[in-house]
C-alpha cells in the first residue's frame, strides 16, 4: 500500500490542509455515532474544488479510498474514517454563493450550516424548510449525502424535496453539475439518486437549495393522553380529517419529564404522552384548522388541549421537544438513538412492544419522534462502562429495526444506514436487490473507493450475518407469534 | 397468486428477452407513447397487471400495480377527499398509472405539490435480468438504501419495468378558486415572482394569450383572504380549464406542428424566440410552436439554465430531449448498463444510447 509521505507527495496541497500527527487526527476519529471509532489514515481539509478534485483524482490513481466529512454530526457513523484511506472534510466550504429571491434558490457550499441558510434568506421573507435537530451544527453537504428531515417533513418533504442541484467530484476527480435551476433536469433523475447516497457516488462541493416563504402565521396545540396507543389514533384522525399539520410530534413520559426538568416547556408531566401539532400558513387558513383540531384531539380522547397563548410559549413548547435528546441525555450516561418508520397504523402496536422489550432488556426507553411521519427515534438508556450493556442495547435496537420491517416500515427514515444499520440492511433487502445497488455504485465508483463498507453490505456479510430478508411485512411462517 | 398479478409471467418475458436480446417496447394504454423517441421491439403490454394494493386514507399512501386505470386510482382517491399532489397529465381516459410514473410528467399543480418524482415513495420493478426487485416502501420517509425508487419517474421504463409503486397523496383542498387578470407574458412572470415568494395558498399559475390564470386552493377563508389580496375576477368553469390545460385539451394544444417544453428557472423573462407561448408553472414550464431551428431554441433554453423537449413532432429521428454533457451521457449509460445490461427495456426512448 501506499505510504502516507508517497501519497501526500503525488498532491500539491499547502501544509494547513493536511493532518497528519496521531493529536490531529483524533478529533476525526468519529461522527455523532461515537460508539464506532476509528483514526483516520490521513485528514484533508481542502479549500477549493480543484483541490477535491486533485485529492479524488490522486486517491483513484493511487486507489486510496476516501470519506467525505461534513460537519460529523451524523448518527449512523457515516464518516466514520478508515484507518487505510483519507477523511476528505468539507469543513472550510462555508459560503453561501448566491441567493436568488425571484427564484426563491439559494447556491451554498456544502460546509454552510443548515440553519445558516435560513437566517442568510430571513429578511427576504424566505427559509430553507428541512430542519433537523441538529440544524445548529450540520451542514448542507451532509443534509444532502443522509437526504435529512426534521420536524416539518410531513408537509415539506425532506431534502430530496428540497434541492435543485448539485455539484459533485465523481471519484476520478471530475466536476460534475446534477440537477438545475429549472423545475427538472434532461435525463435520468441523478439529484434524488444523489440524495441520501451517504457518500458513496460522489463528493458533494456545490448545493442549490430551493426556499419557501416563511409562513404568515405558526400556531402549535399541546395535546396530552393517557396513553400512547390513544396519541397514535389521534395523529390518524387528524390526517383523516384533511389536516396536514406542519409538525406532529409525540413524546412519551420519560422524555416529557426529561425535557420539563431540562428546559420548563410547561409540559404536563403526569401523562403517558403528549403530540405537539403545528398549524401553519396565512392567519385565515390557521385559525380555521386549529378550532377543527382541537374538537378532533379532543374527540379522539385527548386529556387535555393547550392553544401556546401566544409566540413565546410557542418556542417553549418547541424548545422541549428540540432539546429532548440532550435532555434524555442527563438521565443517563448514554443513550443510544434509533430511527426506524413504520406505518402509523402501527405506532400503538409498536410503542407497546418496544415498552415490553425495555423491561425485558433492562434498559429503560424514552420515545420522541415524529409520529405524523410514522418516524420513530426511541432512545436507549444505557451506561456504556457497565460490562455487556453496549451489546445488549445494540441487541435490543437491532430487534426494533427489525420489528420496524416487519410491520412494513424501514430501518432508517432519516439518520441513514452508515456503518450503524448495516446488518439490518440484509433483513430489508433481497440478495438480487442488494445486488442491484452494488451495480449502481460500481457505475459511479466501479474501484469502490468512495466510503467503502457503508450503507450497502456485501452479500458475504449478509450471508455472515445469517438474518432473513422480510418481504412486504411478510415473515417467512407468518402465523407465527412474533410480537 | 392474486387476480391481476403478472409479476411472474412479465418476469418471464423479460428474462426470455435478455436471453436473446430482443428488445422490449413496454406499453399500458399508449396515452403517451408519442412522447419520447421511437422503440423498435416486441410489445410489452403492463394492462393486465392491474389492482390497487394497499390504500388507507390516514396513511397518505396508495400502492398500486402499474396497469392500474390512473382514472380508477384517482376515482378511490377523490372518494376519500384525496388526490395525487402532482396531478398528473392523462392525455386520453384509459391511461396507467405505470405510463404517468415512467414519464415523470406532472400538471399544473407540480409547483406547489411537488413533481411525479417527489410523490413516488416505492416501487416494485423488474430489470433488464428479469429480477422482480423493491425499493423504496410506503412510508414518508424512508433511507435505507440508494433511493432507485425515484429514480425511477421520467426514466421511461429504460431502467426497468415498473410492477407497482407506491405514491404519497394529498388531502383535496377544502375550496378552489381560480382567477383571470388581463397582461402580458412578462408582466405575468414579474406577478408569478412576487406572489411565490408570498405566503399564499396557490396552486396553479399559468399565462396564455395576454391573460394570466391563477388557482387558489386551501380553505375557503384562506381563499378569500388571498383573494381579497388579489383584488381579480373569478374564472367560471375553472376545474375543467386546469384539466384542460394539464391534458393538452386546451386550443392552444390543437395545432399540427412541433410543440416545444422548455423548462427554465421561473423567473426568466420571457425568451427572445419567436413564436406562440403558453406559460405554466408560474413560469417553469412554457409552452412554445415556433419556426426557429432546433438549435437555436436550445441554445437559447440552456443559455438561461434550462432544457427544451420535442414534445410532440412527426419527424423522431431528431434527439427530443436536451443533448446531455459528455460526462452525464457517459454516466447515465454507466447506470442503464447497471439495470439492464442486455439493453433489452425500451432502449432508444430516452436518448439514442440509452
Amino acid at each position: 500500500m501506499t505510504t502516507r509521505s508517497e501519497f501526500l507527495a503525488g498532491l500539491d496541497l499547502p501544509a494547513h490542509c493536511i493532518l497528519s500527527e496521531e493529536s490531529e487526527l483524533r478529533p476525526y476519529e468519529c461522527d455523532g455515532l461515537s460508539a464506532y471509532r476509528r483514526l483516520p489514515w490521513l485528514v484533508l481539509i481542502p479549500d477549493t474544488v480543484d483541490q477535491v478534485q486533485a485529492i479524488l483524482a490522486c486517491c483513484h490513481r493511487l486507489k486510496v479510498p476516501v470519506v467525505a466529512r461534513g460537519a460529523g454530526t451524523g448518527l449512523s457513523g457515516g464518516a466514520l474514517p478508515l484507518g487505510n484511506g483519507v477523511l476528505l472534510s468539507l469543513a472550510r466550504f462555508t459560503e453561501i454563493l448566491e441567493i436568488d429571491t425571484g427564484n426563491r434558490l439559494a447556491r451554498v457550499q456544502p460546509g454552510v450550516r443548515n440553519l445558516a441558510i435560513s437566517e442568510a434568506v430571513a429578511g427576504r421573507g424566505l427559509y430553507y424548510a428541512p430542519d433537523p435537530s441538529s440544524q445548529i451544527a450540520c451542514s448542507i453537504g451532509g443534509n444532502v449525502a443522509e437526504n435529512a428531515g426534521g420536524v416539518h417533513c410531513l408537509k415539506y418533504g425532506l431534502t430530496v424535496h428540497n434541492i435543485a442541484a448539485l455539484k459533485i467530484v465523481s471519484m476520478d476527480g471530475e466536476l460534475l453539475t446534477i440537477g438545475g435551476h429549472a423545475l427538472d433536469s434532461a435525463g435520468y433523475d441523478l439529484l434524488a439518486l444523489l440524495t441520501g447516497s451517504e457518500g458513496m457516488l460522489g463528493v458533494i462541493v456545490e448545493v442549490s437549495v430551493r426556499l419557501l416563504p416563511l409562513p404568515d402565521y405558526a400556531q402549535v396545540l399541546l395535546a396530552a393522553f393517557d396513553s400512547a396507543e390513544t396519541a397514535g389514533n389521534a395523529v390518524a384522525a387528524i390526517i383523516s380529517a384533511g389536516i396536514l399539520p406542519a409538525g406532529l410530534e409525540m413524546m412519551d413520559t420519560l422524555a416529557i419529564r426529561a425535557a420539563e426538568d431540562f428546559v420548563h416547556a410547561g409540559y404536563p408531566t403526569d401523562v403517558a404522552a403528549i403530540l405537539l401539532c403545528e398549524l401553519d400558513g396565512t392567519r385565515a387558513e390557521v385559525k380555521a384548522q386549529l378550532d377543527k383540531v382541537c374538537t378532533l384531539l379532543t374527540a379522539a380522547g385527548a386529556g387535555e388541549v393547550r392553544v401556546a397563548r401566544d409566540e413565546q410559549e410557542r418556542q417553549k413548547f418547541w424548545a422541549g421537544r428540540k432539546a429532548s435528546f440532550p435532555a434524555v441525555g442527563r438521565l443517563s450516561p448514554d443513550y443510544y438513538c434509533m430511527d426506524g418508520t413504520i406505518p402509523r397504523k402501527h405506532l400503538g402496536k409498536v410503542l407497546s412492544t418496544i415498552s415490553d422489550w425495555s423491561t425485558e432488556y433492562g434498559l429503560p426507553v424514552a420515545n420522541v419522534f415524529h409520529a405524523g411521519d410514522g418516524n420513530l427515534h426511541p432512545l436507549i438508556l444505557y451506561d456504556a462502562n457497565k460490562p455487556g450493556e453496549l451489546e445488549r442495547t445494540e441487541a435490543f435496537g437491532n430487534r426494533i429495526l427489525e420489528l420496524c420491517i416487519s410491520v412494513g416500515g424501514t430501518i432508517t427514515g432519516e439518520h441513514g444506514v452508515g456503518m450503524e444499520k448495516i446488518n439490518q440492511m440484509c433483513v430489508q433487502f433481497s440478495e438480487a436487490e442488494l445486488r442491484q445497488f452494488h451495480a449502481v455504485k460500481k457505475a459511479f465508483d466501479p474501484d469502490g473507493l468512495l466510503n467503502p463498507g457503508k450503507a450497502i453490505p456485501t452479500l458475504a456479510r449478509c450471508a455472515e450475518f445469517g438474518r432473513m430478508h422480510v418481504h412486504h411485512g411478510e415473515l417467512p411462517f407468518p402465523d407465527l407469534e412474533r410480537f | 397468486m392474486p387476480e391481476g398479478d403478472q409479476t411472474d409471467a412479465l418476469c418471464e418475458q423479460v428474462t426470455a428477452a435478455a436471453a436473446t436480446r430482443t428488445p422490449l417496447c413496454i406499453r399500458g394504454s399508449g396515452s403517451k407513447t408519442f412522447y419520447g423517441r421511437p422503440v423498435e421491439g416486441e410489445i410489452l403490454d403492463t394492462r393486465a397487471h392491474c389492482g390497487v394494493l394497499e390504500y388507507e386514507p390516514s396513511e397518505l399512501v396508495i400502492r398500486a400495480r402499474t396497469g392500474t386505470a390512473l382514472a380508477e386510482v384517482e376515482n378511490l382517491l377523490d372518494q376519500q377527499h384525496q388526490m395525487l399532489p402532482f396531478e398528473p397529465p392523462h392525455f386520453s381516459s384509459n391511461s396507467t398509472l405505470g405510463g404517468a410514473v415512467a414519464t415523470g410528467l406532472s400538471g399544473p399543480r407540480r409547483p406547489f405539490s411537488g413533481a411525479a418524482r417527489d410523490a413516488v415513495l416505492g416501487v416494485g420493478l423488474i430489470n433488464g435480468k428479469g429480477e422482480s426487485l423493491n425499493f423504496g416502501g410506503q412510508v414518508i420517509k424512508n433511507v435505507a438504501g440508494y433511493d432507485l425508487s425515484r429514480l425511477m419517474a421520467g426514466a421511461l421504463g429504460t431502467l426497468g419495468l415498473l410492477t407497482d409503486v407506491s405514491l404519497k397523496v394529498l388531502p383535496k383542498p377544502e375550496a378552489e378558486y381560480t382567477l383571470k387578470q388581463v397582461c402580458t407574458q412578462r408582466e405575468a412572470l414579474l406577478r408569478f415572482s412576487e406572489w411565490m415568494a408570498k405566503p399564499m395558498p396557490l396552486s396553479a399559475a399559468c399565462w396564455y394569450e395576454d391573460h394570466l390564470y391563477l388557482r387558489l386552493s386551501g380553505t375557503e377563508a384562506g381563499i378569500r383572504h388571498a383573494q381579497h389580496q388579489l383584488g381579480n375576477t373569478m374564472l367560471e368553469q375553472a376545474a375543467s380549464w386546469w384539466t384542460e390545460l394539464r391534458d393538452h385539451e386546451h386550443p392552444f394544444f390543437q395545432r399540427e406542428e412541433y410543440l416545444w417544453r422548455l423548462s427554465v428557472p421561473p423567473a426568466t423573462p420571457p425568451l427572445a424566440i419567436a413564436g406562440d407561448w403558453l406559460v405554466d408553472w408560474a413560469g417553469g414550464q412554457r409552452w412554445l410552436y415556433s419556426n426557429e431551428s432546433v438549435e437555436t431554441i436550445r441554445q437559447l433554453t440552456a443559455s438561461v439554465g434550462g432544457h427544451a423537449t420535442l414534445f410532440r413532432t412527426t419527424i423522431r429521428s431528431e434527439d427530443i430531449f436536451h443533448p446531455l454533457s459528455p460526462l452525464l451521457l457517459k454516466l447515465q449509460q454507466r447506470l442503464k448498463q447497471a439495470f439492464d445490461p442486455e439493453g433489452i427495456l425500451n432502449p432508444g426512448r430516452l436518448y439514442q444510447d440509452l
